[in-house]
């Protein structure tokens, strides 16, 4: 598998807080990476450092063989990094057929109107919302919000996806429902990074896992051997969680 | 494919063109102020009402629109040379500006945006060599016409140079611009996470609303052959096109056209009736109507009024 995405010795840091710290980190063409660490440790300003929000103060970003480091997000965008966030930003005025066509007119320059809101209806069928398609984003559900994200997210055709959260706040039928489309992501070959604090989700889907425990990966490998060991049982997990997995183990 | 609202506004515009056929040239200068607000309100709207991005730089753009299009004509320039010089400079100076004051947000560019008048004022108030300063700038006057024949010229110019405005306010509501201004307003981090340079959006933005508002300044100069800082630089020119497109319904073309001519109604009832105090009866006044019908009047739906009525 060749590489997309390789960070070397990045770090960020907001006045006294050190959020990120010398992170190396690498991601393959098709991989499903699941990102986890305790609240704060830094997960949300990763992503939102690869994608420009809050640029790195050192180390480099190499993305698909270019350097990104210091990219504005809507660069970022363009070149195939796309990203759901933890807390839903969508458009709430727009119609959600809107809300999509407008990921899908901006990440592509030279794309007309009726032509992204044409790729719009499919994304919005994709995730399951076109009943709702000429409804305003403002009066969806929480969880219809969530897919909504998703749609957006597809619509600007990533190469790499960064799914924020997407399970936090919905019940389990729907994170059933969430889940089967990401491993439908997974399987038409689109790379992604996923933060997710539901270890159901993470075992179900994740091909690898990232620790980030104080800004810093402290574990890096196959889900089961991740969660066994014992810095992250410590740092994120907790005893009980060690035992009963062992348990089931 | 253009909405009611929009035949609407061109229907109004339309109709205002008649005046001349009916009205003297009282008529004629009320009008003139009309096609004069109507063009500061519907170029604010494309910054204020379409990006969301509360400018109180239309001072700042009328002004120096008519100082530009003054001492362009003191060097013997024709008229509409001299206009269409100070909308395209103003054009270029307000995109350059935007992309640096368009970084701050909310109140911050607000005041930002406010302080552009006054500093342009402080310019012209020094460059006496150029402006005449403090004392003023005399513009000559177009060839000897009659008065009636110079009124119904300059209406028309003025009543071009709105036409313009709503011209573009209408093709940029339904392009590509258009909608990336309504999703910065919507949500200006979103924008920028899809794609969206919103920088260069709303860049050409402030560009595009400055274009007009110089325009209308420099035809206002010529109009009214002498003008001076304190005039044209007035912080009143900031504030009625915000009051007018809140009074119209925000962000609606048609809406803040009809707010124009409302606000021109409302001041001049006012001006003639209560002299001593107008200021104070037209600041209740905007207050009320801000406070009963916080939409504008595009939010009134005669029907539902009428059911209204019915119920009481």
């Amino acid at each position: 598998m060749s590489e997309l995405l390789r960070l070397t010795g990045v770090s960020r840091r907001f006045s006294g807080l050190q959020a990120l710290r010398d992170v190396n980190l690498s991601v393959a063409r098709g991989e499903v990476l699941g990102l986890i660490g305790p609240n704060g440790a830094g997960k949300t300003t990763l992503v939102n450092t690869i994608c420009g929000v809050t640029p790195a103060n050192s180390g480099t970003i190499l993305f698909d063989g270019s350097d990104i480091t210091r990219t504005k997000p809507y660069q970022a965008a363009r070149r195939g990094l796309s990203r759901t966030f933890q807390i839903v930003q969508p458009f709430a005025e727009f119609s959600a057929l809107d809300n999509v066509a407008a990921a899908a007119l901006f990440s592509q320059p030279g794309t007309s109107l009726k032509t992204a809101r044409e790729a719009a209806r499919e994304h919005l069928a994709f995730v399951g919302l076109e009943p709702q398609a000429d409804q305003p984003a403002a009066t969806l559900t929480l969880a219809m919000r969530k897919r909504l994200e998703l749609a957006k997210a597809l619509a600007m055709r990533p190469k790499l996806l960064f799914l924020d959260e997407v399970n936090a706040g919905l019940n389990s039928a729907e994170v059933e429902r969430a889940t089967a489309l990401i491993h439908q992501l997974a399987k038409d070959g689109i790379t992604i990074v996923m933060i997710e604090h539901l270890m159901k989700v993470v075992l179900n889907v994740c091909t690898r896992i990232v620790v980030l425990h104080n800004g810093h990966p402290i574990a890096d490998g196959p889900p089961r051997e991740v969660i066994s060991n014992p810095a992250v049982v410590e740092a994120y997990l907790g005893q009980q969680y060690a035992k009963r997995s062992a348990g089931h183990g | 494919m253009m909405s009611r609202s929009n035949i609407a506004l061109l229907v109004l515009i339309a109709a205002l063109a008649c005046l001349p056929l009916v009205g003297g040239a009282y008529a004629l200068r009320l009008g003139t102020i009309a096609c004069l607000y109507a063009t500061l309100a519907l170029s604010w709207n494309v910054v204020g009402g379409f990006a969301g991005y509360p400018s109180f730089a239309t001072a700042a753009f009328f002004g120096f629109g008519a100082y530009c299009a003054g001492v362009l004509m003191g060097k013997d320039w024709p008229l509409w040379a001299a206009i269409a010089a100070s909308g395209a400079l103003a054009m270029v100076a307000a995109t350059l500006l935007g992309a640096v004051l368009l970084r701050l947000r909310g109140h911050y560019f607000a005041i930002a945006s406010l302080s552009l008048a006054e500093v342009l004022r402080e310019v012209v108030n020094n460059a006496t060599d150029l402006t005449g300063g403090g004392m003023g700038l005399n513009i000559p006057l177009s060839a000897g016409a009659s008065v009636m024949a110079e009124a119904t010229f300059f209406f028309y110019a003025m009543w071009l140079v709105m036409l313009l405005t709503a011209a573009m306010v209408i093709l940029v509501a339904g392009s590509r611009l258009g909608f990336a201004l309504n999703c910065i307003r919507q949500n200006e981090t979103a924008s920028a996470m899809v794609g969206l340079n919103t920088t260069l959006a709303k860049s050409i933005a402030f560009g595009l609303s400055a274009c007009f508002v110089a325009a209308a300044g420099g035809v206002y100069a010529a109009w009214v052959h002498y003008i001076d800082p304190s005039d044209v630089f007035d912080i009143l020119y900031s504030v009625k096109p915000i009051v007018m497109a809140l009074m119209g319904g925000l962000g609606s073309p048609f809406g803040v056209a009809c707010g124009a001519l409302l606000y021109l109604g409302l001041e001049e009832v006012v001006w003639r009736n209560y002299i001593q105090i107008h200021s104070g009866v037209l600041g209740v006044l905007i207050v009320l109507l801000l406070l009963f019908l916080p939409h504008g009047l595009t939010s009134l739906r005669f029907g539902r009024l009428w059911r209204r009525a019915k119920h009481v």
